[in-house]
């Protein structure tokens, strides 16, 4: 697909200096009678999640409803404008790795309590396989990954100990981006 | 969509829990994994700042405590982005728009207060930072291929898009190395030959030397079989033999030009040298990379779950049967480290009477792999003798066939031996009782050696038979100049011949092989044998091993046969047009992920092998065995090497003595000694840095459990933090390591003790 790397918001009615990381052309094609073409007087349009869930890009992905809750105004997962920016933003290639892991955390902590806990982690796994582990398996994983990442032994992952953790995944920059 | 959505302000709500762990910034490095103290929100500097800000913003709904970066995280953000007026990219910061659009609004509005040398360096800042990146733009867009490495990566995963990758370096690699060698040696030969320029060879006859050794037999041309051409252009013989594909053609010593003369024996070992040397930098630099990810891997190999919980999928995937690929390909890592886990209690829990018979079972087994391979040495040598000796014979008595048979004897012999032995390696290491991991590591290091192997053992069989006669007509010229008249030549040629075998290979397996088994699989679904045969998956390590295969080839080949890196060339570009169509319409990605992240750094360590593999044959070519003198630019020399000191030998003196001072061992040996200490100190730098993350990591945790049970507060009075802030010099000095481990000891970018203090 296309791929622009700077984006010069017409919704701000300037062009100057904030470069955001991706094209805007998208929000437009997913709801063409809701979106107005002319963003001068900057609308409150919102796209309704069902419509984000089902782009090409995040349709098979099985946390979508879980970006689209993170990146929405009202945690809902509908989502205007510069919501969509902002998501496509954090996910794209050359958004820095800390701003990347601060998301992935909110995107992971299902229950919004601000720490990812065991219930967090077992309903990731599922997610990630579909539920094709058996029960044990799954808690045996859960065990496994606090085991590794918690750092202060409190059975649950906290925003440090997600960033300590992610700064040692060398695959993380290359998963958690979109492509469009 | 209001310009002043913000974050919502309370000053006047007290320090949140520590459920929200509002970020604090330092700004001189773009981390923010350090939340501030808690008890600093306490502090009434902070409410006056709270107190002078003058947006005031409305948010009708807050959802979720962490969702939104809400009150004291953003309003401490936005304070210290807009006091600071820093340069750094607000991009960076995890804003949303609308606050990144307030600040910049602000940001400036308060440039106007600077000076004019102020502004105009923000501006120019600015500008050359969006230069670089558009600069970095179009330099990305100039990559070779790379629209169709993309797509694969979509469609396939990492694993096999680094495949691809790796294709590319090197069409690169030996584009360069051709390009190194165009201009050093046949840019002043066809310069010369064509008469574009006014430029003449030279030949210079060797006084004192036998006859005989010049003596260099020209193909009887005569009535030729129609079909003899086809087997020249395959083995090289013939009519190519004379063409500068081959080393003989170089028989000149001199090219003179107008206003100088150009040393072509010389030009021509340099290139060699050049192009080695070029290949081993640049594989190291992009090695080097891989490299650290491989030392951060193998030290946090505990945190493999992690890394694939929480990394694991790839948000690329748009394909959906790449995601339900994706989800197996996970279900099945999670199976293996849950087996991998058992597997390492069950060898914790071992006896020592099995630990015993594990071990000289894996002794015995070892045995076995290595007589397998000497057995295939053994075959590859026994052939280049048969097929070395019966080239000698009249060719054109054989029947077509045969003659090729006979002339391809060696690289068949080999291609055989790669395919069976990667088989019987898999089933010996059944029986070793190891790990998963480590299984699939050791039959790959084993499949490596000896693909690499067999080249050296026929290069070495072909170097026994040029040097070893049966009387002492060897003495004469040095070779055994009846059979080799021009050896570099022949070697050469089987180095071509390896080449261009393999390329037939590939293209056969592709065409014969996959095509029709697809097709099998796709029109014959009733057949339950061809079911279970299955769709074949695209197995990356023999992929990789075959051109780690062909490039060592080239290396080899470059130097007695100075067009081999073209070819070398075209044969990549061809495979991978090739491979990316069978991998497109014939193959099934393979459930076992092969990880990107360490995967380059895999095929490069293999890459380096056979460099290394290469430079050994090489080196012994180039400095012992004596050149031809029939033919070849170097029939002056007893050696190739000797161009070197008798060019030396031509300098003025002071340069010469230098370099004899350089070589000699008087210098050598305290130098490599240096060398020894050097890599001794780092080594131990390196110790020592592990030891210090340790401590860290303790105290780190240590601190955590303090926090966790409400301590903190009552431990940390202020008299500490004012000392600890008066110490922000030592604290800075620790800075680096501390700000990811230590977050409660990295403090504000701009302290304030003044204020703190009451």
């Amino acid at each position: 697909g296309q791929q622009a790397n700077s984006l010069h918001t017409r919704a701000a009615g300037s062009v100057s200096g904030l470069h955001i990381f991706h094209k805007e052309g998208d929000h437009e094609d997913l709801a063409p009678q809701l979106v107005p073409l002319d963003y001068t007087t900057c609308p409150d349009v919102k796209v309704p999640y069902e419509l984000i869930g089902s782009m090409p890009e995040l349709k098979d992905n099985p946390f979508r409803q879980r970006i689209a809750q993170v990146f929405s105004e009202d945690g809902d997962g509908h989502m205007t404008l510069d919501n969509f920016l902002d998501m496509f933003s954090v996910m794209s290639e050359m958004a820095p790795r800390d701003l990347k892991a601060y998301y992935a955390f909110k995107i992971y902590d299902f229950n919004n309590d601000d720490y990812i806990c065991a219930w967090d982690l077992e309903q990731t796994v599922t997610k990630l396989t579909r539920g094709e582990l058996s029960a044990e398996e799954v808690s045996l994983v859960c065990e496994k990954v606090l085991d590794e990442a918690d750092g202060d032994h409190d059975g649950r992952l906290s925003l440090e100990d997600f960033q300590n953790m992610i700064l040692r995944a060398p695959d993380f920059l290359s998963t958690f981006h979109i492509r469009i | 969509m209001s310009e002043s959505s913000g974050s919502a302000l309370q000053p006047g709500r007290p320090s949140r829990q520590p459920a929200v762990h509002p970020e604090n910034l330092s700004l001189d490095s773009s981390c923010f994994s350090s939340p501030p103290v808690n008890f600093l929100q306490e502090l009434p500097s902070y409410r006056s700042i709270a107190r002078r800000r003058t947006t005031v913003h409305s948010r009708d709904k807050q959802s979720g405590t962490l969702l939104k970066p809400t009150d004291s995280y953003s309003s401490q953000l936005e304070d210290r982005i807009a006091e600071n007026l820093s340069s750094h990219s607000l991009r960076n910061y995890a804003l949303n728009i609308s606050e990144k659009r307030r600040l910049r609004d602000i940001q400036e509005t308060q440039m106007k207060y600077l000076s004019e040398w102020d502004q105009w360096k923000r501006y120019s800042s600015k500008s050359w930072k969006r230069f670089l990146e558009k600069a970095r733009e179009m330099t990305t867009h100039l990559e070779l291929w790379r629209e169709d490495i993309r797509s694969i990566e979509g469609k396939f995963g990492t694993g096999i898009q680094s495949y691809f990758s790796f294709l590319r370096f090197l069409v690169l690699l030996n584009l360069v190395i051709f390009l190194i060698i165009f201009m050093l040696v046949l840019l002043p030969v066809l310069l010369t030959k064509y008469k574009i320029t006014n430029s003449s060879f030279v030949l210079i006859p060797f006084k004192d030397m036998d006859k005989q050794c010049t003596v260099y037999p020209v193909s009887s041309s005569g009535l030729i079989y129609f079909y003899s051409y086809i087997i020249d252009l395959l083995s090289g013989t013939g009519f190519l033999e004379e063409t500068s594909l081959f080393y003989g053609h170089y028989t000149i010593d001199e090219v003179k030009f107008q206003n100088f003369t150009y040393d072509l024996p010389l030009a021509y070992l340099l290139s060699t040298i050049a192009s080695l040397a070029l290949s081993l930098l640049w594989i190291v630099k992009r090695s080097v990379e891989g490299f650290k990810i491989n030392l951060i891997r193998s030290e946090e190999h505990f945190q493999s779950y992690c890394n694939k919980i929480f990394a694991g999928w790839d948000f690329c995937i748009t394909n959906r049967s790449m995601a339900d690929l994706k989800h197996s390909s996970l279900r099945y890592e999670l199976r293996a480290d849950l087996e991998e886990e058992r597997m390492r209690q069950k060898i914790a829990e071992r006896t020592s009477e099995e630990t015993i018979r594990i071990y000289s079972l894996r002794l015995f087994l070892n045995c076995i792999v290595l007589a397998v391979l000497g057995a295939c040495f053994y075959a590859i040598y026994v052939a280049t003798v048969f097929s070395q000796e019966h080239m000698k014979k009249e060719i054109d008595k054989m029947v077509f066939g045969e003659n090729l048979f006979i002339l391809y004897l060696p690289s068949i012999v080999i291609t055989l031996a790669n395919f069976i032995t990667p088989m019987i390696f898999a089933k010996i290491i059944r029986y070793e009782d190891y790990s998963p991991g480590f299984e699939i590591r050791l039959t790959i290091l084993r499949c490596v050696f000896m693909r690499l192997a067999t080249i050296c053992v026929l290069v070495f069989t072909l170097g026994s038979k040029i040097t070893s006669c049966d009387d002492d007509t060897c003495d004469l010229c040095g070779y055994n100049q009846k059979l080799y008249p021009c050896w570099e030549t022949q070697v050469g040629q089987e180095m071509y011949k390896l080449m261009i075998f393999d390329f037939i290979i590939i293209l056969a397996v592709t065409l014969f092989v996959d095509f029709p088994r697809k097709l099998l699989v796709t029109y014959c679904s009733s057949c339950k044998l061809i079911q279970c045969w299955g769709q074949q998956e695209f197995a990356i390590p023999d992929n990789v091993l075959g051109i780690v295969y062909g490039q060592t080839i080239c290396w080899i080949g470059a130097f007695f046969s100075p067009l081999l890196p073209a070819i070398a060339t075209l044969k990549f570009i061809i495979i991978f047009y090739v491979k990316e169509w069978s991998l497109l319409y014939t193959r099934r990605p393979s459930p076992r992920p092969f990880r990107a992240s360490n995967s380059n750094f895999f095929f490069l360590l293999v890459l380096l092998i056979g460099l290394c593999l290469a430079i050994i044959p090489l080196t012994i070519s180039i400095s012992r065995i004596p050149s031809s003198k029939a033919c070849g630019p170097f029939t002056n020399f007893n050696t190739t090497w000797e161009v070197i000191p008798k060019t030396v030998s031509t300098f003025p003196s002071s340069l010469q003595s230098f370099i004899h001072g350089v070589t000699s061992e008087a210098f050598a040996v305290p130098f490599f000694m240096i060398i020894c200490l050097i890599m001794f100190y780092f080594i131990a730098l390196a110790g020592a840095h592990k030891r210090v993350v340790i401590q860290l990591r303790e105290q780190l945790s240590l601190v955590r459990k303090h926090s966790s049970r409400g301590s903190w507060l009552g431990t940390f009075t202020q008299d500490t933090a004012r000392k600890v802030l008066f110490s922000w010099e030592g604290v800075k000095l620790l800075q680096p390591s501390l700000t990811t481990t230590s977050p409660k000891l990295c403090l504000e970018a701009q302290p304030r003790p003044a204020s703190l203090i009451h």
